[in-house]
């Protein structure tokens, strides 16, 4: 690939994700988009970008950004938070909704390890919150993952990296080579196809925000835009929850680290989102 | 340092295991079959035990019955390591005392993921 066909990558990645293509590593691009390639017929990759560059073809386009979106997840990714949520997030809400629907959206979630850890715990600690009502939301901009999420089937190596073997017996099934989780838990679930970089507004408000390991994706400007719009989402008494690495901290006042919960944000009170 | 007493038939499989576990932080020992594992045990009980199944001489889960029965059996963590993916094996294995299940083949990220699903990792 020349430098201006990664250029003209990066530039259709950015517009659509907000997702930053890392020009240095060109052998991680180029293994991505070959098989693009050649699922859409073209001979090499800088064809395929001279094709998107004169056609400017939007399903090619998008094929390329799906391509370049990373999917890395895993059930009970960094554990505590999973158990901050069922422990106090879910208790607490309960209590103060007394029957009222409890929304969870589990933002950009890949394959849906996330938002099925989420409804495995809420299965848990459901018989110690009788009347609690909780509705999941699992949403990512990825067709092809949300195919996978809605699927409900996990390869063997993935039941295995964060799914307590308890977990596997309790909710999957064989089904030949994988594991198919079980109706029960699947149902908990609903799926849409979100882009963080549109109008979240439509989505309503949410008790709490599992955004993990996605913002940290963007550059500066759209991390801060699209952390103050899900604040924005959140319940007065809502959750936001970041992945391990990523922080909210001098990105944006408009959220504040809840006390003794690391990579657990509230809404700032006293933040006005200046023209939303 | 906490000790990992690596129980498989294959010296392969033996070697590849006790590499990956001695990078978590664990000395390691090697037993080929479920009566050396428990001779093992009743000399110096480990506080880690990876377990395959199906062994000449005592298979795994005829080991971990007896283990758990033994003075002090109570104590290591069983992970069973084994080809037998199949959840009747799997439960048969938990019933029987084991604490974790990994299904061959494995590779280091699974490792580490069980070992943390065990609480032998932070």
């Amino acid at each position: 690939m020349r430098p201006e066909d990664i250029q003209v990558l990066r530039q259709l990645v950015e517009a659509r994700s907000g997702v930053q293509v890392d020009p240095g590593k060109l052998y991680l691009i180029e293994s991505r988009l070959a098989p693009v390639a050649r699922r859409e017929g073209f001979a090499s990759i800088p064809e395929m970008i001279q094709a998107v560059r004169v056609h400017r073809d939007d399903r090619l386009m998008w094929a390329a950004t799906d391509a370049m979106s990373v999917t890395e997840t895993a059930f009970f990714r960094d554990r505590a938070v999973f158990e901050l949520f069922r422990d106090e997030m879910l208790p607490a809400l309960a209590q103060s909704r007394a029957g009222a629907p409890i929304r969870v959206w589990s933002a950009a979630c890949s394959t849906g390890q996330e938002a099925y850890s989420l409804a495995m715990m809420v299965d848990e600690v459901r018989p110690r919150l009788p009347g609690a009502r909780v509705d999941l939301f699992g949403s990512d901009l990825s067709e092809r993952c949300l195919e996978k999420a809605q699927s409900g089937l996990y390869t063997q190596f993935e039941v295995q990296r964060g799914l307590p073997i308890r977990l596997l017996v309790r909710h999957f099934e064989r089904a030949e080579d994988n594991w198919a989780l079980s109706p029960r838990v699947r149902q908990m679930v609903r799926w849409r196809r979100v882009n963080l970089l549109a109008d979240l507004k439509p989505l309503g408000r949410f008790e709490v925000i599992f955004c993990r390991n996605a913002v940290c994706y963007f550059d500066e400007t759209t991390r801060k835009r699209v952390l103050e719009r899900l604040a924005g989402l959140l319940a007065d008494d809502g959750y936001l929850a970041l992945g391990a690495g990523e922080t909210a901290m001098d990105v944006t006042e408009a959220l504040q680290p809840a006390p003794g919960a690391p990579g657990v944000y509230r809404r700032n009170p006293r933040f006005r989102a200046a023209a939303a | 340092m906490k000790t990992c007493l690596v129980v498989d038939d294959s010296r392969v499989i033996r070697k590849v295991a006790r590499r990956i576990i001695e990078d978590f932080g664990f000395d390691t020992a090697e037993a080929a079959d479920g009566m050396e594992a428990l001779a093992w045990c009743r000399t110096a009980m480990p506080e880690a035990i990876l377990l395959d199944w199906n062994m000449p001489v005592m298979n795994g889960i005829d080991f971990l019955r007896q283990l758990r029965r033994e003075p002090g059996g109570d104590t290591p963590v069983v992970l069973f390591c084994t080809v037998e993916n199949d959840l009747a094996h799997i439960t048969e294995a938990l019933e029987s005392g084991a604490d974790e299940y990994i299904m061959k083949p494995f590779d280091s990220d699974i490792m580490a993921a069980k070992f943390a699903e065990a609480g032998l990792l932070s």
